[in-house]
């Protein structure tokens, strides 16, 4: 494993870009995400048009095809950022993630949606309450609580799927490998493992933030 | 009944799946790295003698080539002129398809006889290690660490780092004119680490594929692709109205034959095998047909016996 020790800060960088990657994908994909759910739910029939038809399109298709769609196909259009290089691929990676993910993260908190009981949402309409304020104060409050446990499944997959924006010029784990791999032809098996190794302790790391999360939302829950 | 309609439904799944596979990236629409001339006309294949008398002692794969009758040879699948699988047929074809051939020959076995098996930079090592391959040809440069843990016959072919520009680009004319370009090459390979390193001022993107590096530079996203110049030939080759290769190498990159680590009888012999075929012509041959007019002709290489 001298191999991995010698090219720490390959395993560094790379360690930090699939970190940044999955940061900001996660971010933009639970509000993106959570606006797609709100969207299915609406009483407006075109919102709900609208939902289904983005879900279903992006859920199946596949996330190496949307990166190059974006990596190729967005500046033939004409759409760029006005950004150095290195942004303008990390910010396509983090676009085609976020529209792939948030897929995942509008069918999960649909699904918490439909733990909530009827009575939940008629009693908050009775008092009074619109269309917004029922899912802000009584509904998704409930639903995300139900919604942790699959929504750290949708994110670990996240994770992973970081690997895919190596594609499009983007420095992350992945990216470490092919370099240490074709610099290190003698160790290419202890490369794979310390890879390897570095994912799951980043994987680790999120199942630990999502149990927390869980501990957390279960005593709210029980308080409430 | 039943049992004949699922397995003629197997059939056809695996039947699209095999000619979705076919359309990967990479493959370009017409097939170039093969009879790919600079007239445009296609050239027959250069064929090799089969040599008949091969002896060649205390050489452990030898000996499993001639028990098994066929030859496995790991060979890159996507990159035009070198080793490139074609989309239609299925047949490999290019610059290191040749030598394959030609080691064959050397060999006592007929093109017939070769298996090719698709490798990536990345499963080289371990394809030898583990015997998965009796040799790799797949534009697999000679180093010192590498020779740790697999021999080389060769080099058969002396590529050198080089860029690959649109047809009318004036501004670039060697790795010391990039600075402030956008200069594409694929992540993890030697080129790319080579720009990073030595030339700071380059923009450099990089992607997974040379393929999606030229998609890059014939659609203005990326200004140059730099790579080994034998793979530059190939895409130059492909589009040479709208591609051209600068020709000015800054680096050396012998190309070797990959063994399995030690043995020494296999390696003279391919030794012996390259530099009959420089001598001989096949060499010139299987040089013009697959990367000829892609600009100025090469020297053949000096085998080097370590």
């Amino acid at each position: 494993m001298q191999v991995v020790v010698d090219n720490l800060d390959v395993f560094g960088r790379g360690i930090w870009g699939t970190v940044t990657l999955f940061f900001w994908a996660t971010l933009g994909s639970l509000v993106l995400g959570t606006v797609l759910a709100v969207f299915r739910i609406a009483p407006s029939a075109a919102l709900r048009a609208f939902g289904t038809t983005y879900v279903n399109v992006f859920r199946n298709t596949p996330l190496t095809l949307i990166i190059v769609f974006c990596v190729l196909c967005l500046p033939t259009l004409g759409i760029t950022f006005g950004v150095g290089t290195a942004t303008q691929y990390r910010l396509y990676a983090v676009l085609a993630l976020v529209a792939y993910t948030s897929t995942f993260v509008c069918e999960a908190v649909r699904s918490g949606i439909n733990t909530v009981p009827v009575g939940q949402a008629e009693a908050a309409r009775a008092i009074g309450l619109p269309f917004t304020g029922v899912l802000r104060l009584v509904v998704l409050p409930q639903a995300f609580r139900a919604v942790v446990p699959p929504l750290g499944s949708v994110l670990n997959a996240l994770l992973k799927n970081t690997s895919v924006a190596s594609a499009a010029s983007n420095f992350e784990l992945i990216s470490g490998l092919r370099n240490l791999v074709e610099q290190n032809g003698n160790a290419v098996i202890s490369v794979l493992i310390g890879i390897t190794v570095a994912y799951a302790l980043l994987a680790g790391v999120l199942f630990a933030g999502v149990g927390l999360l869980e501990r957390a939302s279960a005593r709210n829950g029980a308080r409430a | 009944m039943k049992n004949v309609r699922t397995v003629v439904l197997a059939g056809a799944a695996t039947a699209v799946l095999a000619l979705s596979a076919c359309g990967q990236e990479g493959s370009p629409e017409t097939a170039g790295g093969g009879g790919a001339t600079s007239g445009g006309t296609p050239a027959a294949a250069p064929t090799y003698a089969v040599a008949t008398d091969v002896a060649i002692t205390g050489s452990p794969t030898y000996d499993k080539i001639k028990a098994a009758g066929t030859v496995k040879i790991g060979v890159k699948a996507d990159q035009p002129g070198i080793g490139q699988k074609d989309a239609g047929s299925g047949q490999y074809a290019g610059f290191d398809i040749e030598m394959a051939k030609l080691m064959a020959a050397k060999l006592g076995l007929a093109p017939d006889k070769i298996e090719y098996v698709e490798t990536v930079s990345a499963n080289r090592e371990p394809f030898l290690q583990q015997g998965t391959v009796d040799m790799v040809i797949a534009s697999y440069t000679i180093n010192d660490k590498r020779k740790q843990v697999v021999d080389f016959a060769g080099p058969y072919y002396v590529a050198g780092q080089d860029l690959l520009v649109r047809a009318d680009e004036e501004e670039i004319t060697g790795p010391d004119s990039l600075a402030g370009k956008k200069v594409c090459s694929v992540e993890g390979s030697t080129p790319a680490t080579r720009i990073r390193d030595n030339y700071k001022d380059a923009d450099l993107v990089t992607f997974d594929a040379y393929s999606k590096c030229v998609e890059q530079l014939t659609s203005n996203a990326v200004d140059a692709v730099t790579t080994d110049d034998a793979i530059l030939r190939g895409y130059a080759a492909q589009q040479p109205d709208a591609l051209k290769v600068v020709g000015k190498p800054f680096s050396e990159e012998p190309y070797g034959v990959g063994l399995p680590k030690g043995d020494t009888a296999l390696r003279n012999a391919l030794n012996d095998a390259i530099e009959g075929a420089v001598t001989d012509g096949d060499w010139k041959k299987a040089y013009d047909f697959t990367l000829g007019g892609s600009g100025t002709d090469p020297e053949p290489p000096t085998v080097d016996r370590y």
